[in-house]
């Protein structure tokens, strides 16, 4: 599998995505945000953590416009598969492949803590290594991660099964105490409608080793990769 | 010639960041704020002197990037 992590002004989550996908057996490499083609035979584009242009105007809103983005539209128009972790979420609501917006926590609190998901589903490319209904236990860091869309819009996501994870308790229970940010229905990430871009605010790149603490964050690119083959 | 676009939230979009200035003017003592809601103001100046092309200017700068449609709204005022 060929990955390309994009990288803004302001990305600073890239060197670990990278590393996550070379782990788990995928070929990956930066690309510059001004770069109007994707490099060629790219299956995944990444859009990773951090604060691309400062979060000047909305999270995500100016790199969502960049010049890239055009390529990578086209990329999931074309069925390939597209990551938004973090800043990659928002960039991806705000250029209009997801639907709804991320937030100011409703606590108006950046949280940075470690944190239990619940898979949704486990039959896309994204989670076919995790079991369904699994509780994964990843890290969360943002301060705009509130999930919130429209009434139609969030009916929609339930009823055709775009909600990708929730966060939970460590058994997979969906509480109120679990959804620190205040998102509806607790939701953590969601997939587009043809279930090739998925927008997530949790990190699982960073649990992808026991030294730093767990591994679960791995089966996610293990599915992905799984979906191509490694990378000779 | 210059412009004012005024960003605000949609009616019944939760706004925290107001939600957190109202209790920071109620814990100075201010008196009779019954709520507030945060928004952006943009002052532009425009290359043009039609005041036609300069609302149609606007209007994309606002659809394009200065507001998410999806939760806010926006005025045009030429000034």
């Amino acid at each position: 599998m060929k990955s390309a992590v994009i990288v803004f002004p302001g990305s600073n989550r890239e060197g670990d995505m990278v590393r996550a996908l070379k782990l788990a057996g995928s070929d990956a490499q930066k690309v510059w945000h001004a770069e109007t083609e994707l490099p060629k035979g790219t299956d995944l584009v990444v859009l990773p953590g951090g604060f691309s242009y400062g979060d000047y105007l909305r999270c995500g809103a100016i790199a969502g416009r960049a010049t890239v983005m055009d390529a990578v539209r086209a990329h999931a128009a074309r069925g390939g598969l597209v990551l938004g972790v973090c800043n990659g979420f928002q960039i991806l609501c705000e250029a209009g492949l997801l639907p709804g917006i991320l937030m100011r926590n409703a606590n108006l609190k950046f949280i940075c803590h470690r944190q239990f998901l619940k898979v949704e589903r486990n039959d896309t490319a994204f989670t076919k290594n995790y079991a369904k209904g699994q509780a994964i236990d990843v890290c969360v860091a943002h301060g705009e991660g509130n999930y919130t869309a429209d009434a139609e819009t969030l009916k929609r996501l339930e009823g055709d099964g775009l909600v990708a994870f929730r966060y939970s308790d460590a058994h997979g229970n969906v509480t109120a105490d679990a959804n620190r940010n205040g998102s509806m229905n607790s939701i953590a990430g969601i997939y587009s409608d043809k279930l090739n871009v998925l927008g997530m605010m949790p990190h699982p790149e960073n649990l992808i080793e026991d030294l730093v603490g767990g591994t679960d964050g791995r089966g996610l690119f293990e599915s992905l990769v799984s979906s191509f083959g490694k990378a000779a | 010639m210059k412009a004012r676009v005024t960003v605000t939230l949609k009616n019944g979009v939760l706004d925290p960041q107001g939600k957190a200035i109202e209790g920071a003017l109620k814990s100075l003592g201010v008196e009779g704020i019954d709520g507030v809601r945060q928004g952006k103001v943009f002052d532009i100046e425009l290359g043009t002197a039609d005041k036609t092309q300069a609302e149609a200017q606007l209007k994309a700068a606002c659809e394009k990037l200065l507001a998410n449609t999806v939760i806010e709204n926006y005025r045009v005022e030429i000034v």
